[in-house]
């Protein structure tokens, strides 16, 4: 497979706009994840994701082909996420970190009124539950914790796709999973 | 050991693939003797296991059609080179075709020299062929490039090409001969167009007489 994309973007570097769309569906699903996760509502996320791979194909030259397509695919829809965030309106949004209260937001009081954490959820309705929990935790534990996870990258391609160093990326991870694994303890 | 900081810290190497042997064998003694960090081990692991079992998320229907949409123009050569692969004969045929009217009008426009097919009892006058009163000529007669007049007979048929028939003999001194007869079909090629058509006819002409 990785042949196959190092392939097409030989061919889109020489211009040919068609290869480009064997790279957006083999990545689509994973890089629209990643955005659905990190932003937590599905029209930005499809927003966000078509963006990414515009930025992609517009900036292939950029691209060193020596190194891994998909890092650098991450690290674009990341990059453009982490903005998104930052641009957002924080009263709109219900997992805005509510005032006064550190790591606490609109989806832990949610949280609080409508379900007991000791409640039995299963199969879909607890995956569903985790992603809520995912997508309380800051970005930049978040991103971390999904590439590390779902996307499966290595701690160094993590360090690569987010620019930080790898001492960084540790640190994050070890907050992350002790953050994730205080809401997820009662499941 | 203090669980709280060092346990819990070795948990984490453990998780990322950094620890030692030694370290993994420390850590392991004291999982053995301590329920609590026992509990947040396996919390740690547990959720690890919820992280990857989330949910799997799809992309619209969609969404590759609507990005390809929305990227820029590309470059129209490469557009053209990509439909040329997609069709090797249309091309095939399109090339062909360019080099035999390449090759026709290039013939057209090099032989400007006057070409008679027969020269036996024509005169020749300038780049006017003059078939005389006397003489029948026997066969086609061919002029490329010169102006043609009959006084006497063409047992044949008369091509005509970037020339023109006179039907009045120059000198004037014939003027009350009788204009000469051609036997046969009279053609008059003086048009790019008409010499392509002519020789599309002649090849095609040649290929069915094989």
């Amino acid at each position: 497979m990785d042949e196959m994309i190092r392939e097409r973007i030989k061919q889109v570097k020489k211009g040919d706009q068609s290869a480009f769309e064997d790279v957006v569906s083999f990545f689509q699903n994973k890089i629209y994840q990643h955005c659905y996760r990190m932003l937590g509502n599905a029209h930005e996320a499809e927003d966000i994701a078509q963006e990414a791979f515009i930025r992609a194909y517009v900036n292939i030259h950029s691209f060193d082909d020596r190194r891994k397509f998909s890092t650098w695919l991450y690290r674009i829809a990341t990059n453009l996420t982490i903005d998104r965030i930052r641009k957002r309106k924080p009263d709109h949004y219900l997992d805005a970190e509510v005032k006064g209260t550190e790591g606490l937001n609109m989806y832990s009081q949610l949280a609080d009124n409508g379900r007991l954490p000791e409640e039995e959820v299963e199969g879909l309705e607890l995956q569903r539950y985790i992603q809520q929990e995912i997508i309380q935790l800051p970005p930049k534990y978040r991103s971390i914790i999904m590439l590390r996870y779902i996307e499966e990258f290595s701690l160094q391609e993590i360090s690569e796709i987010l620019d930080i160093p790898l001492g960084t990326v540790k640190t994050r991870i070890h907050r992350g999973r002790e953050a994730l694994r205080k809401k997820l303890r009662h499941v | 050991m203090k669980c709280n900081n060092e346990a819990v810290e070795l948990m984490h190497k453990y998780l990322d693939g950094d620890i030692t042997k030694e370290q993994e064998q420390t850590l392991s003694q004291h999982l053995e003797s301590c329920d609590a960090c026992q509990r947040h081990f396996h919390e740690l692991k547990r959720t690890i296991t919820f992280i990857q079992s989330a949910e799997q998320i799809k992309a619209p229907a969609n969404f590759t059609a609507t990005v390809m949409e929305k990227l820029p123009t590309e470059k129209k050569r490469i557009k053209y080179t990509r439909w040329f692969k997609a069709h090797p004969m249309l091309t095939a045929a399109a090339i062909f075709f360019v080099f035999m009217l390449s090759g026709m009008f290039s013939v057209w426009n090099q032989d400007s020299e006057l070409v008679v097919s027969k020269q036996e009892d024509l005169v020749i006058n300038g780049d006017t062929v003059i078939v005389p009163q006397d003489v029948t000529v026997d066969g086609d007669l061919l002029v490329k490039n010169g102006n043609l007049i009959i006084n006497g007979t063409i047992d044949g048929n008369v091509t005509l090409i970037n020339g023109k028939l006179i039907e009045e003999p120059i000198e004037g001194e014939g003027l009350m001969a009788s204009v000469g007869e051609v036997n046969g079909e009279l053609k008059h090629v003086d048009q790019v167009f008409e010499w392509i058509w002519y020789s599309i006819k002649q090849l095609f002409q040649s290929v069915f007489a094989l």
